[in-house]
């Protein structure tokens, strides 16, 4: 409930206030499996966003009226704490969570093997546990691995990022208020082998070639999200390859 | 014609395995001419065949499969079990009375009832419908006595080893009566609750090892030491 | 997968079976709880927070203050609410929407425990008499379900309200101007919750998931720091006798002791 007197959030060598250059990402850590119940799960902290992601499925429908007869039927709902934003949010779905389910499900659903499994629905759920600016884009990156960690076939990982413009500066990967007093925030998700877009949003206003250049910088933070992401799944496995080493 | 990984890496979903005139066996799938790993597992090839060894998957069902479930329901006509896979499965009443169901005179929940564990064998499956099971054969139906444990359905073919040798070994060592279902459930059977416990954990050790060899003497052996008790502690200490 | 809540009857049997020679499936005593973990301060934008680990059960609790109205029949005293979500992720058998009695129940028998024990000192919190007072919000998330969601519930809260900070003020007729720095949360008490499963006439403490699909009933007793029992809630259908009700009292009071030391030290 502090109010912050009103400084720049970039200075004039191009420092931001935590320190980062401009096209610098905030340190991230992720892990997978953390959850029991859960058939996957991940759990991302990236900068100071603390996200959950958990999925179940394939499994039958319920209601059964909206299985489809040919494919899996993802399901996708974004939510976050009450004790996730400074100000206390109410549990209940807001108008801004019912939007990003929807994209990022939509971010997600080119990924997966949906047609494998008609008849059935694959639930992804991602739970905001705090919240400090570009959590769709942390919320696809860990509900990706969810979706790996869970076993089911996918054409390839879904990482995000954003960009933006912030005191005329493009930069890479906003926190909140970076986003709260920027002039363009730009979430993108990403299928890098496949070299897919499948989420793109924006606020604010650029000129085509500023959106250019913040496209460039959001990809590349995907990327090095990616290698993280990889990383991740084998870190769960390598125990399997160095004991085969010993046969 | 390129291949990008070597025999037992770790892929992730995505990977490009490789480019060419391959084949894409299980958990790849081709774009074109190129082939992408689907799971994240070890990479491997067989000549011209490459696939991944998932290193975690759900149970799909397969006809002729022996399988464990949980009556979930009783319906019209029949149950529906639980069988730890994307769909449930059916039993149809007929199949359990080996007549034509009667509803005035069968009481199905005295013949099964929700909570019960059976040992049935998928008879149908396919994209269009539910797994459908039959209790006919011999050795199938209710199990009422001994423990079910469940493992990761990836990990059944090393409980059962390469021409049973792992199976054999746990039956022999603990006495005890082990049944796989295909599905990741593994029913045991023993004289007494002691070696249940003991076939339980040789499973929970094969699961954690998998992926390692000379697995079967290392788990007949931690049976032997289990077994000897407190005259075996005084030795290795 | 497609998982159902109904525990296999031969799974049931083996429960009863191994109850009724006081043994658990996992080799615990009737009355042991099972491993513990706390953390705090795990989301610092939350003015307090914690995070409990009961076995495999997984709750995390997060405290925001806000400057509100006190109630009028208590004009003079800080706000206490308790909200708790079952959030899907956390089981397969928990669906998103509004509470359900499950979790309207959680959050209930949590805020008991506090209010009635007096854990919050309330009149600390008051800003003006009837006007301005702060408002404590302990929201509990249930982010894995492996039973006694309850207990861990009760833990987790206390754990978070230990560790939060309420921000300085001054007040300029009236209104609440915020300072810089902050101090502690006035506690006064540390209530623990103790909550029990009958299986077969036999009570036993910190039912696992499996042990709560086969209980008849269940009871929870909320002990504060002297010992004083603060607050009772006895859940489903079946029914307890008198002996085994104040037998439950007596363990809920030992094991309340040894369960607060992990929650006040940690």
């Amino acid at each position: 409930m502090s109010q912050k007197t009103l400084e720049k959030l970039i200075n004039k060598d191009g420092i931001r206030a935590d320190g980062r250059k401009l096209d610098e990402l905030r340190p991230a850590k992720i892990e997978v499996g953390i959850l029991s119940n859960a058939d996957g799960s991940a759990y991302i902290e990236q900068g100071k966003n603390k996200i959950l992601a958990a999925v179940y499925g394939p499994r039958e429908v319920h209601p059964r009226h909206l299985a489809l007869p040919d494919r899996a039927l993802l399901r996708c709902r974004y939510h976050m704490a009450p004790f996730s934003v400074e100000e206390r949010k109410s549990p209940a779905p807001s108008r801004r969570e019912m939007e990003l389910s929807k994209v990022i499900r939509e971010a997600l659903d080119p990924s997966v093997f949906l047609e494998y499994y008609p008849r059935t629905s694959i639930d992804v759920f991602t739970e905001v546990l705090q919240a400090d600016g570009g959590t769709r884009c942390a919320s696809i990156t860990a509900a990706s691995l969810a979706l790996a960690d869970a076993g089911i076939p996918m054409r390839d990982l879904v990482v995000a990022c954003a960009a933006g413009k912030v005191e005329g500066r493009l930069v890479l990967d906003l926190d909140d208020a970076e986003d709260k007093v920027g002039e363009a925030d730009v979430p993108l998700a990403f299928m890098p082998n496949l070299n897919a877009v499948t989420l793109l949003q924006m606020d604010g206003m650029l000129t085509t070639d500023e959106f250019e250049q913040v496209v460039n910088l959001a990809m590349n933070g995907c990327k090095q999200l990616y290698v993280l992401q990889k990383e991740t799944l084998k870190a769960k496995y390598v125990t399997v390859k160095e004991e085969e080493t010993e046969e | 014609m390129p291949i990008f990984y070597e025999n037992r890496q770790i892929v992730t979903p995505g990977d490009l395995l490789a480019e060419g005139n391959y084949m894409a066996g299980d958990n790849t799938y081709k774009e074109g001419d190129k082939i992408y790993a689907a799971r994240v597992g070890l990479f491997n090839y067989d000549d011209r065949n490459l696939y991944v060894v998932a290193l975690k998957a759900f149970y799909i069902p397969s006809v002729g499969d022996l399988v464990i479930g949980k009556v979930v329901e009783v319906s019209l006509g029949g149950w529906v079990l639980d069988i730890r896979a994307p769909y449930l499965a059916m039993l149809r009443a007929s199949d359990a009375l080996d007549r034509p169901f009667n509803p005035q005179r069968d009481d199905l929940p005295s013949i099964f009832d929700v909570g019960d564990l059976i040992l049935s064998k998928v008879i149908d499956y396919d994209r269009t419908r539910d797994p459908l099971l039959t209790v006919r054969e011999p050795g199938l139906g209710k199990i009422a006595r001994g423990q079910v444990t469940e493992i990761t359905p990836t990990k059944i073919p090393r409980v059962i080893g390469r021409k049973g040798s792992m199976i054999s070994m746990l039956k022999r060592e603990t006495g005890c009566q082990i049944t796989v279902g295909q599905n990741g459930l593994i029913m045991v059977n023993g004289k007494t609750p002691e070696d249940e416990r003991l076939a339980i954990m040789a499973i929970r050790k094969i699961e954690q090892e998998a992926h390692t060899s000379g697995l079967t003497d290392r788990v007949g052996e931690m049976i032997r030491k289990e077994k000897g008790g407190v005259e075996n502690v005084s030795e290795d200490t | 997968m497609t998982a159902s809540t109904v525990a296999p009857r031969l799974k049931q049997k083996q429960i009863a079976q191994l109850i009724s020679l006081g043994k658990r499936l996992d080799g615990r005593g009737l009355t042991d709880y099972r491993e513990i973990h706390v953390e705090t301060g795990i989301i610092e934008r939350a003015e307090g927070s914690a995070r409990v680990l009961l076995g495999k059960t997984e709750v995390m609790v997060g405290i925001k203050i806000e400057v509100g109205e006190p109630f009028s029949d208590v004009p003079n005293e800080g706000v206490l609410t308790v909200n708790a979500e079952l959030v899907p992720l956390a089981s397969p058998t928990f669906e998103a929407g509004p509470p359900d009695e499950n979790s309207i129940e959680l959050a209930r028998v949590v805020d008991r425990g506090i209010r009635e024990s007096k854990a919050i000192d309330m009149e600390k919190l008051c800003l003006v008499p009837g006007k301005k007072a702060f408002v404590v919000f302990v929201d509990v998330y249930v982010l894995n379900h492996d039973g006694n969601l309850i207990d861990a519930s009760a833990m987790a809260s206390l754990a978070a309200l230990l560790n939060t900070k309420l921000f300085n003020y001054k007040l300029e007729n009236e209104e609440v101007k915020i300072k810089p720095g902050y101090t502690q949360l006035p506690m006064r008490n540390h209530p623990i919750a103790v909550t029990f499963a009958k299986i077969k006439d036999k009570l036993i403490a910190d039912p696992s998931l499996e042990e709560e699909q086969v209980m008849d009933a269940r009871l929870t007793i909320t002990v504060e720091k002297d010992g004083k029992i603060c607050a009772i809630q006895k859940g489903e259908s079946g029914y307890f006798t008198i002996e085994q009700i104040l037998e439950a009292a007596k363990t809920a009071q030992e094991k309340a002791e040894d369960l607060r030391k992990v929650v006040v030290k940690g």
